[in-house]
């Protein structure tokens, strides 16, 4: 997985490399004429390959999807029923239930990401720094199924017991707020979802952060720490600004995992289709758990479609997101580039 | 740090940047300790429920109707292994040769740029629209849910793990091995096969190895290609069974025996994700 590699976000620098391929005109290359040509030529399909991979992926979803685009167009976007018996289809639930669960995700995610980024770059001694980099790595390679079902059958109880009922408790006849927090404390839903999302991107973020704070030429910060500055206000106002536009790279990176999750929000988050209640605690559906759950059993012909378009938006969704998220931190390379 | 000669305004105020300092460095502790709780409270719940339900029939037994006495996951683990080795087998030597295409040909061309833009981004793409895909491409056109389209469908998944660290650690390799090679006469195929790609080779193992991981526990794309299978089958042009929608299945349930099996189950494939995780570590750290 991407965040788990040391050096993920920046390679080396690339420039630095000649592709030296005048060098090799020698005699000798005359024994196999073909092998340069045939390396080369397979090196290249391959990369060919990627590219085609993207586009028939495109292709294929809006194929399989266009019964549904021909029938609804973008009113899918905004139409709430869903109904296979009656054939009307509108994507309003599954494309809030991802997006709230995933807001909430980055509501809890982004802060404690900051925190150990700026924990593991200036606060852990030398020595800690590697494993604890490694343990929160290793908390990005757990598999989702497993976040699912700890989710549903260990932390799901416990939320409902100690967090839910007190929050009610307080909450229940409080205007607009109440709201929020009404329906059965059982556990699932919404917030459910949201959280096991925010402990599984955790690890993609921090890890992120970490290399981008890292890139900070040493010279700034302790040319701040030289003025006096504490530790807070370098990191706060030397090491963050300089290094902004990949900080919100990560938390892109961050928001593009949570989207297309699957297995750990189809586990927790109750999938029932509703929008009736707004509440927290009240089972939903996102697109990834709607594909997950009904996708095998569909019938070929709107339904399906439907499904798929659902995957289209989906994808749509996250391509911006992560493209968005590689151009700021591809950007972050360059300026270091440039200032060095 | 003598405060006695600042004025008390400015004493003041040396007090309160210190007091922030404080305050944000304890809740940037926290925020560790919030972050390991997390894993070890997972990895805690994992090992004690999955102990629980361990036994040497999980090994050897097929998966059971519900509420059955006896049974295990021996064709969702066989299943697993053949869907993820096979995946790995096909989408290896397309990664390797994308990542040495992005770092050996392709550097500042537009092609190599765009290449690399995309798989990255299909790196973090959705698993479940992978799975979509295959369903089109594949399952579709056959009419009917088979091993193989489950095996595409991971192998789609691998490529862009293997693109990335492959092109990472031919980028390490110093360019002074690659123009030794050159002068020595090597044509390039010879210099990236046997020079570069031979001193990358621990990095690229690394990758390798993190696919594995990485595709080991995916279920999203196997749901609708793979689909399951309750029986031993070692047919790929049939549905087969696998680890994680077994996990799926059984997890979802209202049946103990069913539950206690996919705990074990949870239990085997976090140990073998892990286990690889920390080898491709070890063994890249070797070679550092």
């Amino acid at each position: 997985m991407a965040a788990t590699l040391p050096a993920e976000p920046f390679p080396a620098k690339k420039n630095m490399h000649i592709t030296a391929s005048g060098g090799g005109q020698s005699p000798r290359k005359r024994r196999l004429p073909w092998a340069d040509a045939a390396f080369s030529f397979v090196a290249h399909a391959a990369a060919w390959l990627t590219l085609a991979l993207l586009a028939a992926i495109i292709a294929s979803l809006v194929i399989g999807a266009w019964p549904a685009i021909r029938e609804y167009g973008l009113s899918f976007l905004w139409r709430s029923e869903w109904d296979p018996v009656e054939e009307k289809f509108g994507g309003l639930v599954m494309i809030y239930g991802t997006l709230m669960t995933s807001f909430i995700a980055l509501v809890i995610a982004v802060p404690v990401s900051f925190g150990i980024a700026l924990f593991l770059t200036e606060l852990s001694p030398s020595w800690l720094r590697r494993p604890l980099g490694v343990a929160v790595e290793l908390l990005a390679a757990v598999p989702s199924i497993v976040y699912g079902m700890w989710g549903l059958l260990v932390f799901g109880p416990i939320l409902a017991t100690y967090v839910q009922q007190p929050l009610q408790n307080v909450f229940t006849g409080v205007p607009y707020l109440g709201a929020l927090f009404s329906g059965p404390p059982v556990g699932i839903g919404i917030l459910s979802a949201g959280i096991i999302l925010a402990i599984m991107v955790i690890p993609f973020i921090a890890s992120v952060m970490r290399d981008v704070f890292e890139t900070t030429p040493a010279l700034l910060k302790e040319s701040a720490y030289g003025l006096g500055s504490t530790t807070w206000e370098v990191v706060w106002k030397v090491v963050l600004p300089y290094t902004k536009s990949g900080v919100i790279g990560a938390i892109m990176l961050g928001l593009g995992r949570a989207l297309g999750e699957t297995m750990a929000v189809t586990f927790v988050i109750g999938n029932f289709n509703q929008l009736d209640s707004l509440s927290l605690f009240q089972a939903a559906n996102s697109i990834t758990s709607a594909l997950a759950n009904e996708f095998a059993e569909a019938s070929p012909g709107l339904h399906q479609a439907s499904l798929i378009y659902l995957g289209l938006v989906l994808f749509f969704i996250t391509f911006v997101v992560l493209a968005l998220s590689k151009l700021l931190l591809s950007r972050l390379k360059r300026n270091e580039g440039a200032r060095t | 740090m003598s405060i006695g000669v600042l004025s008390p305004q400015k004493a003041a105020l040396h007090r309160q940047r210190k007091a922030v300092n404080a305050v944000a460095l304890t809740l940037s502790l926290g925020a560790m300790a919030f972050g390991l709780f997390w894993l070890a409270w997972i990895l805690f719940e994992t090992f004690r429920l999955g102990l629980g339900g361990m036994a040497l029939a999980v090994f050897t037994e097929m998966t059971p109707p519900p509420l059955a006495e006896t049974g295990g996951l021996a064709n969702a683990i066989f299943g697993s292994a053949v869907m993820v080795l096979l995946a790995t087998a096909l989408g290896t030597p397309i990664g390797v040769m994308a990542g040495v295409y992005l770092a050996e040909y392709g550097q500042n061309t537009w092609l190599g740029r765009v290449t690399q833009f995309i798989s990255d981004i299909l790196l973090s793409a959705p698993s479940i629209v992978i799975g979509l895909f295959i369903y089109s491409v594949v399952v579709a056109q056959l009419r009917s849910f088979s091993a193989m389209a489950g095996i595409l469908a991971l192998a789609l998944i691998v490529i862009p793990v293997v693109i990335r660290t492959t092109e990472n650690m031919l980028s390490l390799i110093p360019n002074a091995l690659r123009e030794a090679a050159y002068a020595l006469g090597t044509p390039k195929w010879k210099v990236i096969s046997a020079v570069t790609l031979k001193a990358a080779r621990a990095g690229v193992i690394t990758g390798i190895l993190l696919a594995l991981a990485r595709i080991a526990g995916e279920t999203a794309p196997l749901l609708f290609t793979a689909l399951s299978n309750q029986f031993w089958s070692s047919n790929i042009t049939q549905p087969m069974a696998s680890l994680p929608v077994t996990i799926f299945k059984f997890a979802m349930s209202p049946y103990e025996n069913w539950r206690d099996l996919a705990w074990a189950g949870v239990l085997i494939i976090t140990l073998g994700v892990l286990a690889l995780n920390i080898l491709a570590r070890v063994l890249f750290r070797n070679k550092q």
